[in-house]
Parts: C-alpha cells; sequence; structure tokens
C-alpha cells in the first residue's frame, strides 16, 4: 500500500514503513539505543530527503523511547536523579550542536563530517564494547559462569568535587562526568541526527561505573527529553518533520520497543553488550565502504539555500 | 523573378500555417495528491481547427510537454580525496523542473528541428538552464547531465516518442502518466503542432497539482503554526508510546 508523505513529497510503501520501525523497535528495546543511527541510514536508502529523515526521526524516537522507558520504570531500572543530571547537560548541548550543524552547513560539507562522525564514533564505541564483553564472557567462562562485577577503581572521576549520592545506580560521585557526557552526547545527537544513546550507554557503564541494567533505562529517560527539544527545533526552524512518516514508524517502533525490552530482560549483560557492539560496527563498516568505495552515482542533487 | 516568387512564398507559408489551431480536451485540469496517492494518469486529447482544407507536403505532427514548477538546483560532483569520496565542485544549474514528460507523434529529431527546440525549449536538455555555472570547471555540461540523468532514472524526467496518436492529421491523444513523487504546483502543458520540424501553432495551458484533505491539512498546519505542528507530533508520538506499553502489558497479563 503506496502513502503519500505531505512533507517528504514522497510516495512510499507503508508496510515497508511499518517493518522497518518494528526491527528497529525491537532493537531500541534490547539495548536502550534510540536507534536512530540505524534508522536515519536506512530512510535515506528508501529515499526520503536526508533533512527530513533526520528530523523526523527524533520525532519517531521520542515515541519508542518513551514506550521502552515505562517497561524499565515497571522494573524500577531508572535512575532519575542520574537522569535528570545527564539532561541538563544534553539539552546544552544539542542547542550547541545546532549551532554547529548550521556552521558546517555553510562550509558545504555537512554530509561527509557527520559521515565521518558516524564512522569514527560507531568505530570506537563498537571496537571498544567488543573487546570489552568478549574478555568479560571469557573470565565469566573460566570462573565457572561466576561473574563478580569488578567495581571501578577510584580515579580522577571520584576525586571531582559536587558528589552526589545516586541510590539507584549505587554511586557517590561528582555531578560534573555526567553534565559532560550529556553535552558531548548532546551535541552530537543534534549533528547525527540521533537519540545518542550507543555513545551514552557505553559512556555510562565506563566511564561513570553505572551498572547495566540501569543504564538502559536511564539512557532512555534522557534521549526521550532530548530528541523531543531536537523534534521542536526542527519543526520551527527548518519545517522538516514529517508527521506520517513519523506515525508510521512508531507504530511500528513502539511495538517492536516492547519486544525488545522483554528479550533484553532475558539475556546476560555481557550478551548484551556484544550484540549491541556487533551491530554499531556493522553500521560503521557500510558507513566507511560508503566513503571508501567509488559511489555509482558521483553526482548529487541538492535544494538551494536549505528548505 | 523566381527569386521574388520564393520570397513570396516564405512569407506566405507562415500565414497559412496560423490557420491550424489546437482545440484542447484534458481529462483532468487538477490533479489531487492524498494520502493514497500513487500517480496519476491524464488523458491529453484534442483536435485541430482549421479554416482552410488540410495542407499538403509534410504530415501533421503533435508534441505534448508536461513540466513541473522549476526550481533552482545545486549539482555537486564527488572525486576521490585521501582515499574517501568528497564532494569537490558543485555547479547551480539555474532552473530545473520538478517533473517533465515530452510526448510525441514520431521521432523526436524528425518531429521538431534543432532550432524550433532551441526556441521553445521543448527537449529535456533544452528545458534545464544551467547559468552561474562556475568556468573554472571543467565540464560544466556535465553536471546539467547529471540532473537528467538522476531524474530520468526517478522517472520523473522522459521522452515518450510515438505515444500521441494524431487521426487524419486532425484528431490527437495521448495519455502522460505522472509518477507518486509529485510535488505541488503549477505544472505547464504545452501542445505544439508540427510540419517538416517547423512549429506552426502552440496552445498552452496548466495543470493544478495540489494536496488535499488530510495532506493539506498537515502541510499548511506545519509552515503557518510550526510550534503547534512540533507539538502535536511530540502528543502524538508520546501518547502512542504510552499507548503501546499499556496495550502490551494488558496482552501480557491475560
Amino acid at each position: 500500500m503506496q502513502i503519500y508523505l505531505p512533507i517528504a513529497e514522497v510516495s512510499v510503501n507503508a508496510f515497508l514503513l511499518l517493518g522497518l520501525g518494528g526491527l528497529v523497535g525491537v532493537l531500541s528495546g534490547m539495548f536502550g539505543v534510540g536507534g536512530g543511527f540505524l534508522m536515519t541510514p536506512l530512510l535515506f536508502f528508501i529515499g526520503i530527503p536526508p533533512a527530513v529523515a533526520v528530523a523526523t526521526e527524533a520525532n519517531q524516537i521520542v515515541a519508542s523511547s518513551f514506550s521502552g522507558v515505562l517497561a524499565h520504570f515497571r522494573r524500577k531500572t531508572v535512575d532519575l536523579k542520574m537522569g535528570f543530571v545527564l539532561l541538563i547537560g544534553g539539552l546544552t548541548g544539542a542547542a550547541l550542536g545546532v549551532v554547529v550543524f548550521n556552521y558546517l552547513k555553510s562550509l558545504g560539507q555537512v554530509d561527509l563530517l557527520v559521515k565521518l562522525c558516524y564512522v569514527v564514533f560507531l568505530g570506537v564505541v563498537g571496537g571498544l564494547m567488543f573487546v570489552e564483553s568478549l574478555g568479560a564472557i571469557r573470565k565469566a567462562r573460566k570462573q565457572g559462569g561466576k561473574v563478580t562485577a569488578k567495581r571501578r577503581q577510584r580515579g580522577w572521576v571520584h576525586a571531582l568535587p559536587f558528589k552526589m549520592r545516586f541510590r539507584t545506580s549505587g554511586l557517590y560521585i561528582s555531578v560534573i562526568p555526567p553534565i559532560l557526557v550529556g553535552i558531548f552526547v548532546g551535541i552530537l545527537s543534534a549533528i547525527m541526527g540521533v537519540g545518542g544513546g550507543f555513545i551514552m550507554v557505553p559512556a555510562m557503564i565506563y566511564l561513570l561505573g553505572m551498572p547495566t541494567k540501569v543504564v538502559v533505562g536511564t539512557s532512555l529517560f534522557q534521549i526521550i527529553f532530548v530528541t523531543a527539544f531536537t523534534t521542536m527545533l526542527h519543526a520551527t526552524t527548518n519545517y522538516t518533520v514529517d508527521i506520517m512518516l513519523a506515525v508510521l514508524l512508531l507504530v511500528g517502533g513502539v511495538v517492536g520497543a516492547q519486544f525488545g525490552t522483554q528479550i533484553g530482560t532475558r539475556l546476560k549483560a555481557e550478551q548484551l553488550r556484544i550484540l549491541l557492539a556487533l551491530m554499531v560496527l556493522v553500521v560503521c563498516v557500510k558507513l566507511a565502504l560508503d566513503l571508501l568505495l567509488q559511489p555509482a552515482e558521483l553526482y548529487s542533487l541538492g535544494a538551494v539555500g536549505g528548505h | 523573378m523566381l527569386r521574388l516568387l520564393s520570397l513570396l512564398l516564405l512569407i506566405a507559408l507562415p500565414a497559412q500555417a496560423a490557420d491550424e489551431n489546437v482545440v484542447l480536451g484534458l481529462s483532468q485540469d487538477r490533479v489531487a495528491i492524498t494520502s493514497n496517492f500513487d500517480g496519476s494518469d491524464i488523458l491529453v486529447f484534442g483536435a485541430i481547427k482549421r479554416e482552410s482544407p488540410i495542407p499538403g507536403g509534410e504530415p501533421l505532427q503533435v508534441i505534448v510537454t508536461v513540466s513541473g514548477p522549476s526550481e533552482p538546483v545545486v549539482v555537486r560532483r564527488k572525486e576521490r580525496r585521501f582515499g574517501i569520496w568528497v564532494n569537490i565542485d558543485s555547479v547551480l544549474v539555474d532552473r530545473a523542473p520538478s517533473f517533465y514528460a515530452v510526448a510525441t507523434s514520431g521521432p523526436f529529431s524528425d518531429v521538431i528541428t534543432n532550432t524550433e527546440d532551441l526556441r521553445h525549449k521543448v527537449s529535456i536538455r533544452r528545458a534545464i538552464r544551467s547559468v552561474g555555472a562556475d568556468m573554472n570547471i571543467q565540464g560544466a555540461q556535465s553536471f546539467s547531465e547529471a540532473v537528467i540523468r538522476i531524474r530520468e532514472r526517478a522517472g520523473l524526467y522522459s521522452i515518450r516518442e510515438n505515444t500521441v496518436a494524431v487521426d487524419e492529421q486532425t484528431l490527437f491523444r495521448t495519455s502522460i502518466d505522472m509518477p507518486a513523487d509529485l510535488t505541488e504546483g503549477a505544472y505547464a502543458t504545452r501542445i505544439f503542432l508540427t510540419r517538416g520540424g517547423q512549429v506552426i501553432s502552440s496552445f498552452q495551458t496548466t495543470i493544478d497539482v495540489q494536496k488535499v484533505g488530510l495532506e493539506r491539512f498537515l502541510y499548511t498546519l506545519s509552515r503557518e503554526q510550526p510550534i503547534v505542528y512540533g507539538l502535536m507530533s511530540l502528543a502524538i508520538a508520546i501518547a502512542a508510546g504510552w499507548g503501546a506499553s499499556a496495550a502490551f502489558r494488558i496482552l501480557r497479563n491475560t
């Protein structure tokens, strides 16, 4: 069934969109990532104009994250206090990110830089997680399946001032690192058109030392607000949010997210991490190949002066 | 004397030619883009009105063109730098229609001469104009060709030779199918009558392509009330997220 999207001004198959939404939704529920880093390139691929894809994706992430976070609230795996601290950074970062984005746009190389950002961050994050979780699984096997959670050593993160107690995470750390993580992820999410979960989740695990079970819910909680903010920004400045496209994606997405959350609770933390790492690496390799191999069409068309 | 006669004949010819005029019919003069819009077929038909008998010589040929609203387009070219493919240079194609279809009653080169094509901008190449091409860029021409190539592949530009049926040099009809990916606007429709490659008469009308109903409402809202539109998008997203979560829980508990 073909459906005409009023803002994107293209006609696409409605079931294809529902399917894409569902697939990405499952992953989003499993890993606590918004799924934007998968969905945005997929939307480009089926012919949605990039500006519309990025803006609409932000709106869709709001829905799938909201659906996901409710499931986590019921299991009490959301650290609200930590979420708010991250959010302060995230909103600041998103606003900064939009400024950076517009600057890159004026240079005319925004596509390339966005892609390079993807390759670098997905590569680094995916690689690190893969190696780490592989090591954890090996260690678990040697110890006869007994996993002893290794506490992070008290490093510079713990030496900073403005300490705060995060009861749900069982942490007593300074608020500066979470705020910085929030700002950083906020900037990236505005530039790359994603929720930023794939950076946020590892940063929370490795940098802040939060327990994996709490990380997913907290990340989703924070993503809702950052992407809602981004959606409003796109809707009012670029007019590129396509609600029809968003609704189709999110109907598939929210259903998928529910299943994903169920699957996620059945897997072990290491398995979850290694799967996420593999997925991140696959997307990274795909994008890197796009940059390295000669494209079939060397020319591309673009609108003049934005929209 | 002979020279004078031929000169007279030359003057007389266009006058005589202008006696043939187009009477046009369209199956629809507006295209409504609805939610399930997946393209449209427009039947273009008409007759040639003339006071005098059908002139001898070359047979009458008909060309029908439909062109969407024209917009400037930036064409960028990639080249390999430091091992990766990067946009190196760009050319502004000053005017390129979003949709362009040409239907003719015979092979294009037989139906219209190059000079006439240039004057009336009938062929796809002529309908695109590239101004502002940086002269430092080699082969600026290849940029406008890229526009044609990319849009032809997307089914937006097409030349359909031998698709206009002409009966008794008087009646003609053709059907123009428009793809689903149409943009809004007034689509200029032109009909040319030619003999021996010369345009003897032309006629112009427009087909309005417009979004209607829900599509119209959403589009207008997004442009005129962006804040309301943005908030509505968010509200729908959150409601859907909550609804799905609640529905799933009920499903699991039963």
